[in-house]
């Protein structure tokens, strides 16, 4: 009797794991339409996207022109959000600076991503030894506070946007790699990967073509989560000094710039400020709800 | 069926181990091993089917994984076609693999969720080289046939599927490179007893069609009655008795045997069925009992079978079992 009811069990817990492919997607797509919070996220970072590609078409002035006649004039007609301290015109900057800053996450994502995929697959696929040594490493990265260990990485390798990209990569890559290893431990055990292996398939094989393709959904998830947080350490890097220079429009250097006149003329940090907030705003609530769409077990 | 005598051995296994080691916190206490396997040998005749019986955690499974050396038996021969599966190297195993295919329990785990029925009957072929890239459609449509699918399966994917439509999938994935024997692992154990009694049949048919050898592995005696022309019995990590389908299940000699058959129920109540309940539950394989495994719950034991381990003795021409006390029951 006993084994009738682990086999039903079996059953049951693989059916959930094997949920139909495509109306997998339709409804993940169903659930992520109807859920309001995550349709406004959606709808920020298209916005946020668009202008970072149309940004020399909205841009009303040359985000670098210095004007000392017009310095710290406050929003108006002619300068939506105003100038700075050396009279440039902050909308304008700002349009530009959605390039660098969301592309130095988008990229420091991609790598983490990378990396983070590359060994959690491997951990996870080997086990013993290769998995203990791997994911210990990935537990030394971890146990750094991320943003010291940016510091410390762009403290070796010298401030640069560059650099801030692979220090808010690295600590993105243990994350990664945690997903992924647990994802493929649960996949690993599944019948069809030991049906392959008996066909005589190679590692490889099996780790790209039947693993992978079934892990995606919590990595793309992990992915969305962790691009608002690495165009938050990325802003918060070079409001350091340590990303992108001074001339650049990049957010977080515009912040800083601004830092020194908060009294005088606040809408200076104010507009980048509410840039960051609002474009990781909306990341964080789309990447929740597409958790809630794509895997309803992660929830909590 | 031929004698035992003119039967040509497919496969030999000479006493196999499969030792596990459970991860134990404690850093200074010896490790512990799950002996789930504990030295069985068995041979099996071109052409036939033996089954494997036993309650769950007998190490049915197991030994089917090992002889696929999907888990690394930790000793012991395995001979197929005269080569020792467990001395091969790596590279070599990949292309043994073609002549031994697995069919698995649950039929909603073993196919790939996101490849159509069409890539994997594909990628079977072309990680075998079984058959050249320009005759693999046709040998698609020809596995369908077989195995009983219509051809616009090839462009479904497995969800489209019910279970035994699934399982068939299986069965066609393992055809489509020429295996001689197939191990079936609970093959049927996770379908509907009408959908079962398809696949048993399908399975029956192939083996005439293509001579093929089967180890069947279950838990269902039923099942096992119809499929099988020999019969193997496993307790804990261990071969009680083998024999012909029809000696074992007529005049079984082992008491575990006994137990196991009286739990068949028979559908009929005017015969007075005697049914035999074992006391206690099945030992830790961590820990298995000296002596006879059986003996902590064996209604026969003496001193002696606590004591020393039995060994398989042939007691009948084919039937082998392994007690002390057969006679003197």
């Amino acid at each position: 009797m006993s084994i009738e009811v682990k086999s039903e069990l079996n059953h049951s817990v693989s059916q959930v794991l094997n949920k139909p492919k495509e109306s997998q997607i339709k409804n993940a797509l169903a659930i992520l339409l109807s859920n309001k919070a995550a349709m406004i996220g959606a709808m920020i970072i298209i916005f946020y996207l668009l202008i970072a590609l149309f940004a020399p078409l909205l841009a009303p002035y040359d985000p670098y022109a210095i004007n000392l006649d017009n310095k710290f004039i406050p929003p108006s007609a002619d300068h939506w959000m105003g100038t700075d301290d050396k009279g440039r015109d902050i909308l304008s900057r700002l349009l530009y600076g959605s390039r660098l800053s969301m592309g130095v996450g988008f990229a420091a994502v991609a790598f983490g991503a990378l990396f983070g995929i590359m060994c959690g697959l491997i951990a996870g696929y080997y086990g013993k030894w290769v998995d203990s040594i791997i994911m210990r490493v990935m537990d030394i990265l971890l146990a750094f506070p991320g943003i010291l260990l940016a510091l410390a990485i762009i403290a070796a390798l010298g401030p640069s946007l560059i650099n801030v990209t692979i220090a808010v990569g690295a600590f993105s890559v243990p994350l990664f790699a945690r997903i992924v290893r647990g994802s493929t431990l649960e996949v690993k055990k599944l019948e069809y990967i030991d049906a392959v292996r008996s066909l005589g398939a190679n590692d490889f094989v099996i780790i790209f073509k039947h693993i992978l393709p079934n892990i995606l959904s919590p990595i793309i998830i992990q992915g969305t989560l962790r691009l608002a947080t690495a165009i938050l350490s990325a802003a918060g890097l070079s409001f350091l000094g340590l990303g992108a220079q001074p001339p650049s429009p990049e957010w977080g250097t515009m912040l800083s710039s601004g830092r020194d006149f908060l009294f005088s003329a606040p809408y200076i940090a104010l507009f980048p400020g509410l840039a960051i907030s609002i474009l990781v705003l909306g990341f964080n609530i789309f990447g929740d709800g597409l958790r809630d769409a794509l895997d309803p077990r992660m929830k909590n | 069926m031929k004698s035992i005598a003119e039967r040509k051995v497919l496969l030999q296994v000479n006493n196999i181990k499969q030792h596990f080691t459970v991860k134990n916190d404690a850093l200074f206490k010896p490790k512990t091993v799950v002996k789930a396997v504990d030295g069985i040998s068995f041979e099996l005749y071109e052409g036939e089917t033996l089954s494997i019986v036993g309650e769950s955690g007998c190490g049915k499974s197991t030994t089917g994984r090992a002889i696929l050396r999907l888990d690394e038996p930790s000793a012991g021969e395995i001979y197929f076609g005269g080569e020792n599966l467990l001395t091969v190297k790596k590279k070599d195993m990949r292309k043994l693999r073609g002549d031994l295919q697995v069919i698995f329990q649950d039929p909603f785990a073993s196919l790939n969720p996101r490849q159509k029925v069409k890539q994997i009957l594909n990628e079977a072929m072309a990680t075998q080289k079984s058959v050249v890239k320009e005759k693999r459609p046709e040998r698609m449509k020809e596995l369908l046939e077989y195995v009983g699918l219509p051809l616009e399966s090839l462009e479904r994917y497995p969800h489209e599927f019910s279970g035994g439509q699934r399982q068939r999938i299986g069965i066609a994935r393992a055809l489509a490179v020429h295996p001689k024997l197939i191990i079936c692992d609970e093959a049927v154990s996770a379908l509907d007893v009408s959908i079962q009694a398809q696949i048993l049949n399908l399975l029956k048919q192939l083996q005439r069609q293509f001579n093929l050898t089967f180890l069947f592995i279950s838990h269902d005696l039923s099942v096992v009655r119809h499929v099988s022309d020999r019969v193997m019995v496993m307790y804990l990590g261990k071969i009680v008795e083998i024999a012909d389908k029809k000696s074992l299940f007529d005049k079984p000699m082992h008491p575990y045997t006994h137990a196991l058959l009286s739990s068949i129920p028979v559908p009929d109540p005017t015969i007075k069925h005697e049914r035999i309940i074992l006391k206690g539950d099945v030992p830790s394989p961590i820990n298995p009992p000296k002596g006879c495994r059986f003996h902590t719950r064996c209604p026969f034991a003496t001193d002696l079978c606590q004591e020393t381990e039995p060994e398989l003795r042939e007691l009948e021409k084919g039937h082998f079992v392994s007690c002390h006390m057969v006679e003197k029951i």
